[in-house]
């Protein structure tokens, strides 16, 4: 982020050509609408499903007394580590100086915002009394690790929204006068939110410092959230959950899946917005690099998670992983972690695989893998206890989601995309100015290597 | 000297006058509030004697909540029914001065189960929900299978109360805990934290919810159950207000449980009604605590089931509903 911009708005055809590319599929088109439509339809069907939950009580779900974690906790840990990708491009490789993530880091944090906004309401679906959310505010403990995350959840967010903003700003003034024939409120919004930025080299100066606090502040909160999450289970002493490394396995797992989720988003952009000239195959084979990295890291993590108390096999932990390996949960284990993990890392190393399309395909199901897997993290650890499950309904003993909770958690989906798509849509996905200044300095730099 | 005398002589005149005065003013002072006294008096009398008249003599003496003795008239004397306000208060201290423990004698338990149908009929529980349970135990193939009663078991490092997040789940001083369902938010972070399967959660409208929705909510018995809340085993915390023993407890046909204070080292069998030493019984018996190194010290005690009475029977496959 260096405070430079271009001396002069109007007589920079760079800017103009760079604004007009990524500033064209920013308008309310027919596609637009009825995707929104769709969206909306989806999501009201879910909401009903909702409202059956909220009338009969959790009943509807598949939970029971000893499996009462589900898919709605695993949806919650799959979002706050989705959503930490915005922290690992913006903050990390931004503040090293990797220049290009430029075009992708606005994407990055379109899905932390979404994913970090949609991550708290997931919770409220789980609860018992979603009425008496207040009386976490009112009567929160500091002890319970709930209240921990809470705290960080929102607090990334917040930080996350302004990380999206504060570079949008210029953005927005240079849109606000190119924004002729785009609906009046699109430009009025444009105006009021562009605070009459004027590109004072004064401004872009602060807009820098302010950016770079931000991108400081959002390294340990973001690492924050997925810790506490991961807290939300290590702090128990069940069998399966007990374990001291939980921490860095969930944060290492978050950045597979959010690596995946960025792929996939920056695929879809790069076609349907045209902008094949800012997100390049480059773009794909780099951040390819970056997922063989994280996902290196996450099977480094899985083999201390799963091999060291499979080396003991104490009673309890025997029990769990025998179920894991060979049990009731094999297939889905050994399919998450071969198909979501192992096979990525292998394709990912011939090059053809790190083209667009065919990294689009791996990034898809090593997304699918990363949500399984967290329920993999979620309910095998409740089904043995340390005390034997008798003389319940025998429905209990084996956890079904219903369709009620499935229609549920879509609609967490659903809002993400939501979100997504109104933030994507409706404001440049790419930083307009950050590009052209980019390029207008490696434009200097080339010309001094020729003189 | 004369004159000295002189003026000591029109001094004493002087002081003479002034006391005069003062006589004068003090009699009639005197009389004034003499009529004052005998009038209160009368008035007081009077008042008395319509107070007599009301109450014949009829006293009561009641120990009042600091443990005063006090003498009441017994027609002012009214039933006291205590509100939501007071079932909080006191249910979340507790009775001061008990340290309340339950001993488990394995070698007596055979399974009869009028603990679990004692206690879900004032809990109002079905069937298949459990504050206390009789889980069929057995260490390996070759240690012999054995009824184990598994309430909460009250740990003194409880991990429920530490995760919950908003205070409903608590630990009181006499060592009970309990669960407020006018507070919980139904995270169900605390059943993830037992490491005993000790909770439940009201997944649906609870049993008889209609019948007793007009009842105030008693912490102590944690009932009107709530939809969407935990429930839990609570020590009988009201019967114990009452100075009786839980209703497990009181239920069961085989002497199964002990129950009593640590404080005062007693614990009374809940069918014989023997009390006995806490200390001795758990010293003569080889009592252990269930996974007590998970170090959360709770306050359930168990009796190995050594020299049993009878012959174990695996229970009748109905029973597993």
């Amino acid at each position: 982020m260096s405070g430079s911009f271009l001396k002069s708005d109007q007589n920079n055809e760079r800017l103009e050509t760079v604004a007009f590319d990524i500033l064209r599929p920013v308008r309310i088109n027919r596609s637009f609408i009825l995707w929104l439509i769709f969206l909306f339809v989806a999501l009201a069907f879910c909401l009903y499903a909702y409202s059956i939950q909220l009338r009969k009580g959790l009943i509807v779900t598949g939970l029971r007394d000893y499996t009462s974690w589900g898919m709605y906790i695993a949806n919650f840990v799959f979002f706050v580590a989705s959503s930490l990708v915005g922290m690992l491009i913006s903050s990390v490789f931004g503040l090293i100086g990797v220049s290009w993530i430029k075009p992708v880091a606005r994407i990055a944090e379109i899905i932390a915002i979404a994913f970090a906004a949609v991550a708290g309401l997931v919770i409220i679906s789980d609860m018992g009394r979603p009425e008496r959310l207040p009386y976490v505010f009112m009567y929160g403990r500091v002890q319970s690790p709930i209240v921990w995350d809470v705290t960080v959840v929102t607090t990334y967010f917040v930080l996350s929204l302004l990380l999206w903003f504060f570079p949008l700003i210029p953005d927005l003034a240079i849109a606000k006068t190119r924004f002729i024939d785009r609906p009046v409120f699109l430009i009025k919004v444009y105006k009021i939110l562009s605070f009459k930025w004027v590109h004072h080299a004064e401004q872009y100066k602060i807009l820098a410092k302010a950016v770079r606090i931000l991108l400081i502040l959002i390294i340990p909160t973001a690492l924050a959230i997925h810790t506490v999450t991961s807290w939300l289970f290590a702090v128990t002493p069940r069998a399966g959950w007990d374990s001291t490394i939980f921490g860095p396995y969930f944060v290492s797992g978050a950045f597979v899946s959010g690596t995946a989720a960025l792929i996939i988003a920056m695929y879809f952009f790069r076609v349907n917005y045209k902008l094949h000239k800012y997100i390049t195959e480059d773009h794909f084979e780099k951040i390819a690099r970056i997922m063989v990295l994280v996902s290196i890291v996450y099977i480094y993590f899985n083999l201390n998670e799963f091999l060291v108390p499979a080396y003991k096999m104490k009673k309890f932990d025997a029990i769990h992983l025998k179920e894991l390996f060979t049990g009731r949960y094999a297939l889905l284990f050994w399919g998450i972690q071969i198909i979501g993990l192992v096979l990525p890392v292998i394709l990912l190393l011939f090059r053809k695989m790190r083209k667009p399309f065919p990294l689009l395909l791996i990034s898809v199901s090593v997304l699918a893998c990363s949500w399984l897997k967290r329920l993999v993290i979620v309910v095998p650890p409740q089904s043995h206890p340390y005390l034997p499950v008798q003389d319940v309904p025998s429905g209990w003993l084996v956890y079904k989601p219903t369709l009620t909770e499935t229609a549920i958690t879509l609609a967490s989906v659903i809002l993400v995309l939501i979100i997504i798509t109104l933030l994507s849509k409706l404001f440049p996905v790419i930083p307009i100015w950050e590009i052209a200044a980019e390029d207008e300095k490696k434009e200097i730099e080339q010309d001094g290597k020729i003189l | 000297m004369g004159e000295k005398n002189k003026k000591r002589k029109s001094e004493n005149s002087e002081l003479e006058k002034i006391l005069e005065s003062s006589r004068r003013d003090f009699i009639k002072k005197a009389g004034l509030s003499g009529a004052a006294i005998i009038a209160g008096a009368a008035a007081i009398y009077s008042g008395f004697r319509h107070e007599k008249a009301k109450h014949p003599g009829n006293t009561i003496k009641v120990l009042t909540e600091d443990n005063r003795l006090v003498e009441v008239p017994v027609d002012q004397v009214k039933g006291y029914k205590p509100g939501l306000k007071v079932f909080q208060t006191r249910g979340r201290e507790g009775i001061k001065g008990k340290k309340w423990v339950m001993v488990v004698d394995l070698s007596r338990c055979r399974n009869a189960r009028k603990c679990i149908a004692a206690c879900q009929g004032a809990h109002h529980l079905r069937p298949y929900e459990y504050h206390i349970n009789t889980l069929v135990m057995q260490e390996s193939e070759n240690t012999p299978a054995y009824f184990m009663p598994k309430p909460c078991q009250h740990c003194d490092n409880p991990p429920c109360v530490s995760v919950c997040p908003v205070d409903a789940t608590f630990k009181r001083q006499d060592g009970n805990v309990l669960i407020d369902n006018q507070r919980c938010i139904g995270c169900r972070f605390c059943m993830a934290a037992c490491p005993y399967s000790a909770r439940m959660f009201h997944w649906q409208e609870p049993k008889d919810a209609t019948a007793v929705s007009g009842t105030e909510y008693n912490i102590e018995l944690n009932v009107p159950q709530k939809r969407g809340t935990i429930s839990k085993c609570l020590f009988s915390a009201d019967r114990l207000r009452e100075n009786m023993l839980p209703y497990c407890v009181s239920a069961c046909p085989n002497g199964v449980y002990y129950f009593g204070d640590e404080n005062e080292d007693a614990v009374t069998n809940g069918t014989t009604k023997e009390t006995v030493s806490f200390k001795e019984l758990l010293k003569k018996n080889g009592a252990y605590r269930l996974m007590s190194e998970l170090g959360t010290r709770p306050r359930v005690y168990y009796l190995p089931p050594k020299n049993r009475l009878f012959e174990f029977e695996e229970p009748e496959k109905e029973q597993k509903i």
